[in-house]
């Protein structure tokens, strides 16, 4: 498909305040190995992989500590060398604050390195490289965490789509990523484009990086193959659908997958990490977080996977007490307790700033302005979602009103005027709209099943009968003659044996 | 965990600065009225404004909201000033008080309060003020000029008038009250339209087309609901216009005159009352002109919109329903 | 007048007709009503109802023998869609029937289990896994939580254990807030 030159604007979108010039004066800084790393066991989309350490074990650098179970399942890698001190449920950074399985890890800072597999990619095949690929822990690190092996694993790909926006105000991992690992990041793009053979790929960016812009622009200037497109700084223009209709015109919904037009997306630190895995063999271990807000020292930092946040918030000059958004203002999620770790997902932390202390929190009724309307990026209607949502009317939402469609971005809430929290609506009836189809698949199971019995007992009775009423029709009338006069003599005979043995 | 929180940054707007701005481009209309007629408005206004909040604060209490909070959106002020306005300015104070009473307390608060009224309030209040006391309703004071000397009079602030008010020589029709009458005593009309001493409103009637534009331009309403209705009006009238020109009167008329440019601005644009989708906003705004236009032409009150409106208040569910906009990816 | 007598009656006639020969050559083979009341009940089989399992209740309330408010595990939910498809009025859970309980499974004291059948023979979706003198097990996907395992077991190894809120089934609840108590300009 041909990727035309111009820029498509999509409807809705807002305009904040970015904030991001706050935390890109100084280079990525790495933070030194912690005493500790809590690394939790999932940290993707999918089913809980299995763990394959015990406690009292040493581990290397690199060490597989969980090993994926089905297809969609990624790997957990050891962050550093040391000793597993414990593997039970810890705080890991979700917005309802339940625990789940971690590692617990006491680093020996040796940071010994474990023997890594290194591999010529232009010699094995693709089914190979996958599954090295499932061990490899690499997961969409943009923030949705969906393995990024099964992604790969489909073909007639023609278009590549980098996903270099970061609409998000206040963060800026991706933005430094792109101006220090440059190489690591082409790198990345070539060997996704190498296996799977995608012949061109667009680098989406927005206009308020300039100095990324410059960078790449040099950086690829001799090749044909890749391409920049600059892009206006509107938010949500980093979402996938809409950033594929920005840069080629394609509208896609809700169901239909980008991949049956053609087209994949990723994120930049995902890239990367994939350079590095088929170059040297490393696993995910580490990853970019912005530590931002309401800080004294606001920076970019690349941690290893597991280092508490307080270490971070310290070296920040951040205050452990105020509270903290993982992820940016608009779609991020109050963390319940800072005695959380880095995970893969964690690319911002946010400390409140007053700005946002001071947001007026008291729901006012609905006026139907339609400013919503005005800035939704899916075109639906939030106030009618809202209305049904908030009496709990759940049938028209999914195929008349699209509810699924709605991305979470969090236009709506930003613009309305009587302070209406309109994304946790919509949180709030996806969620009991899910948890009613499942309860009436459920329940067709169980049915099925009652049935089955009634039906099986049913038949073990007739069954029975039909067995007695077969023996009692076969034997004819001489033969129960005989079976009586039998019957007959054994009984005399036994009456017999008793009286002689009383004589 | 419900404690909810995202997004974690906001906008600045809220309900009372989309009701202060419309709120403040009424005010030109309304010094150019107290030049041309005197301080009565502003005695009208004021009771007016005043009545209406301790309703509203009755009201809330009644339902257990608090108080300040919803007072300080300014929307029943506003339902009061737009009432006040339609109503002639030589209306006594009990009459003000009973529009006021059935707008905010009837065609709002009986139907659950702010965002739940389906029919526009100011207009609820000015239909039963109309159907009741049509007498007094129609009978509007005349002035040719501006009188710098009604700033400076005071005195006529409040002006309170017996049970028993009659229509005296100062008090006389609006524009389209003669045509009505003229048509029904059987004369043509006159194109000559200098004849009727109007210049008073419709200067002020352009006040509020200016002050639309301004609410447009900030983006407080959009355009779609005027200049649909203004349109749907101009078309109709032109219509009926040309198959008869001497029993009907010229677009222009019915746009500058009448309640048409303040309808269109600041009455049909209620957000609550109105259709949410752009296609419906459209289809509203022509449907309400043309009802405008047959009530005007052969119905039996002088001006339509305000029944028009709320006609089309019911409308607006099934309006709703069959003009829902497509979602991204299922063009 | 007996012109409009007659007129009346032959109206009436041909009506009646119409009707009768509808109701032969359009009528409906089962009766889709009760499967209509069976998608709604939740399929526990539970039997608090008074009935043996969910398929004989939808059965009775079609009939008119039964009423709608004796479903715990339905919930007012369950209550409010039945009043709807049946166009009745709404009334609130009949406490003789017993209190909605939250969702549990039954779990097997494997010390305790003798291997007898008889909560096998009990479960009414089939949810144990076990013969003869050979441990039982309850499936945990296909238990249903009615509790009609827990009677008949002799040494009373089966006991009911709530489904735990993990991660995995967690969802978002309904909004609430609080004002602000230092927010001034709540505006």
């Amino acid at each position: 498909m041909q990727i035309k030159d111009e820029i498509y604007k999509f409807f809705g979108g807002i305009k904040p305040n970015g904030h991001k010039n706050i935390s890109t004066l100084n280079p990525i800084k790495k933070i030194s190995i912690p005493k500790k790393l809590i690394i939790p066991v999932r940290q993707h989309v999918g089913k809980m992989p299995n763990i394959i350490v015990s406690e009292g074990e040493y581990v290397l650098k690199g060490q597989l500590i969980a090993e994926p179970v089905t297809n969609v399942s990624a790997a957990t890698h050891a962050s550093s060398s040391g000793k597993v001190i414990s593997i039970k449920k810890e705080d890991i950074p979700h917005p309802s604050g339940l625990p789940d399985m971690a590692v617990t890890i006491e680093t020996d800072g040796k940071d010994k390195w474990i023997e890594l597999e290194k591999f010529q990619t232009s010699k094995l095949s693709i089914e190979t490289l996958l599954e090295k690929m499932r061990f490899s822990g690499i997961v969409g690190l943009g923030g949705a965490t969906f393995p990024t092996h099964i992604k790969l694993n489909i073909n007639k790909i023609n278009t590549l789509i980098v996903n270099a926006a970061e609409c998000e105000p206040f963060i800026t991992c991706d933005d430094m990523a792109m101006q220090e690992k440059t190489d690591d990041f082409l790198l990345g793009i070539k060997e996704v484009m190498n296996l799977i053979k995608i012949p061109q790929a667009v680098i989406g960016i927005e206009e308020n990086k300039p100095l990324a812009i410059e960078k790449l622009s040099k950086s690829i200037a001799d090749d044909n193959s890749i391409s920049l497109k600059v892009i206006p700084t509107v938010y949500p223009s980093g979402d996938e659908k809409r950033l594929i209709y920005l840069i080629t015109g394609i509208k896609i919904a809700k169901e239909k997958r980008p991949a049956e037009y053609g087209i994949q997306v990723f994120n930049v630190a995902t890239l990367i990490s994939i350079a590095r895995f088929f170059n040297h063999g490393e696993p995910v271990i580490s990853r970019i977080v912005t530590v931002t807000g309401n800080v004294k020292k606001p920076n970019n930092y690349e941690a290893l996977i597991g280092t508490p946040i307080n270490e971070l918030l310290r070296d920040a000059g951040g205050d452990t007490n105020k509270e903290i958004i993982m992820g940016g203002p608009m779609m991020g999620f109050k963390l319940p307790s800072t005695n959380i770790a880095v995970t893969k997902a964690m690319n911002c932390l946010l400390t409140i700033t007053d700005e946002m202390e001071n947001k007026p929190s008291y729901e006012m009724p609905c006026i139907r302005c339609t400013k919503c309307v005005d800035v939704c990026p899916a075109q639906l209607q939030p106030q009618e979602l809202y209305w049904h949502a908030k009496s709990s009317q759940f049938e028209k939402l999914t195929n008349d009103y699209k509810l699924f469609d709605c991305i979470e971005c969090g236009c709506c809430s930003y613009v309305c005027p009587s302070n209406i929290p309109l994304v946790q609506y919509y949180r709030y009836a996806k969620s009991e709209i899910r948890e009613q189809k499942q309860s009436l698949d459920i329940a067709d199971i169980a049915r099925e099943r009652n049935d089955f019995r009634l039906l099986r007992i049913d038949r073990e009775k007739r069954e029975r009968a039909e067995r007695n009423a077969q023996r009692r029709s076969q034997v004819s009338e001489d033969d129960k003659k005989k079976l009586i006069d039998e019957k007959k003599a054994a009984i005399e005979a036994a009456l017999n044996r008793t009286k002689e043995q009383n004589l | 965990m419900t404690i909810i929180d995202s997004p974690a940054i906001k906008k600045r707007s809220s309900v009372s600065i989309i009701m202060f701005t419309v709120i403040l481009t009424l005010i030109p209309a309304l010094l150019i009225q107290i030049g041309f007629f005197g301080y009565q408005i502003l005695g009208n206004l004021f009771f007016g404004i005043s009545f209406a909040l301790i309703l509203e604060s009755i009201c809330l209490y009644l339902q257990k909201k608090p108080i300040k909070l919803f007072l300080n959106d300014f929307s029943a002020f506003l339902t009061a000033w737009l009432l006040v306005i339609s109503m002639p300015s030589t209306s006594p104070w009990w009459l003000i008080a009973i529009g006021i009473f059935f707008s905010i307390v009837v065609a709002k608060h009986a139907y659950g309060g702010l965002g739940s009224n389906p029919f526009n309030p100011a207009m609820i209040g000015y239909a039963v003020l109309l159907i009741s006391f049509p007498k007094l309703m129609t009978s509007w004071p005349e002035s040719n000029s501006i009188n710098l000397n009604n700033f400076l009079e005071i005195s006529t602030i409040i002006v309170s008038q017996p049970f028993n008010y009659v229509a005296d020589a100062v008090a006389s029709a609006t524009p389209l009250d003669a045509i009505k009458t003229t048509l029904f005593l059987g004369n043509t009309i006159d194109k000559n339209i200098t004849s009727f001493n109007s210049s008073s409103y419709q200067l002020i009637s352009v006040f509020y087309l200016l002050g639309g534009f301004y609410l447009i331009f900030k983006k407080v309403i959009s355009w779609h609901l005027p200049i649909s209705f203004i349109g749907g009006v101009f078309v109709f009238s032109m219509i009926l216009f040309l198959i008869d020109p001497t029993n009907f009167m010229n677009p222009i008329f019915h746009i500058i005159n009448g309640a048409t440019l303040l309808g269109a601005f600041y009455i049909i644009t209620d957000p609550v009352s109105s259709p949410t989708t752009i296609k419906g906003k459209i289809i509203f705004g022509i449907l309400v002109g043309l009802i405008t236009v047959i009530v005007r032409n052969f119905g039996g009150y002088p001006d339509g919109v305000a029944f028009a409106v709320i006609f089309m208040n019911i409308c607006v569910p099934l309006i709703e329903k069959f003009s829902q906009p497509k979602v991204f990816g299922y063009e | 007048m007996i012109a409009s007598i007659l007129i009346l009656l032959g109206i009436t006639l041909i009506i009646g007709i119409t009707l009768g020969y509808a109701s032969i050559k359009f009528k409906t083979e089962g009766d889709p009503i009760v499967d209509k009341i069976d998608k709604i009940l939740p399929q526990t089989q539970c039997g608090q109802c008074g009935f043996p399992g969910c398929k004989p209740y939808a059965k009775a309330i079609s009939n008119g023998e039964a009423d709608i408010n004796q479903c715990p595990p339905g919930g007012d939910e369950g209550i409010h869609k039945l009043a709807e498809l049946l166009g009745v009025e709404y009334k609130p859970l009949n406490a003789e029937h017993g209190e909605p309980k939250p969702k549990s499974i039954a779990i097997i004291d494997e010390e305790t289990c003798i291997g007898c059948t008889l909560c096998i023979q009990a479960c009414p979706v089939d949810a144990i896994l076990g013969a003869a003198k050979q441990m039982h097990t309850i499936i945990e996907k296909e238990c249903t939580g009615c509790e009609l395992c827990l009677p008949p077991c002799p040494v009373d190894c089966i006991d009911m254990q709530v489904i735990p809120e993990t991660t995995d089934n967690w969802k978002w609840k309904y909004p609430i807030f609080k004002i602000n108590q230092k927010n001034k300009h709540a505006n």
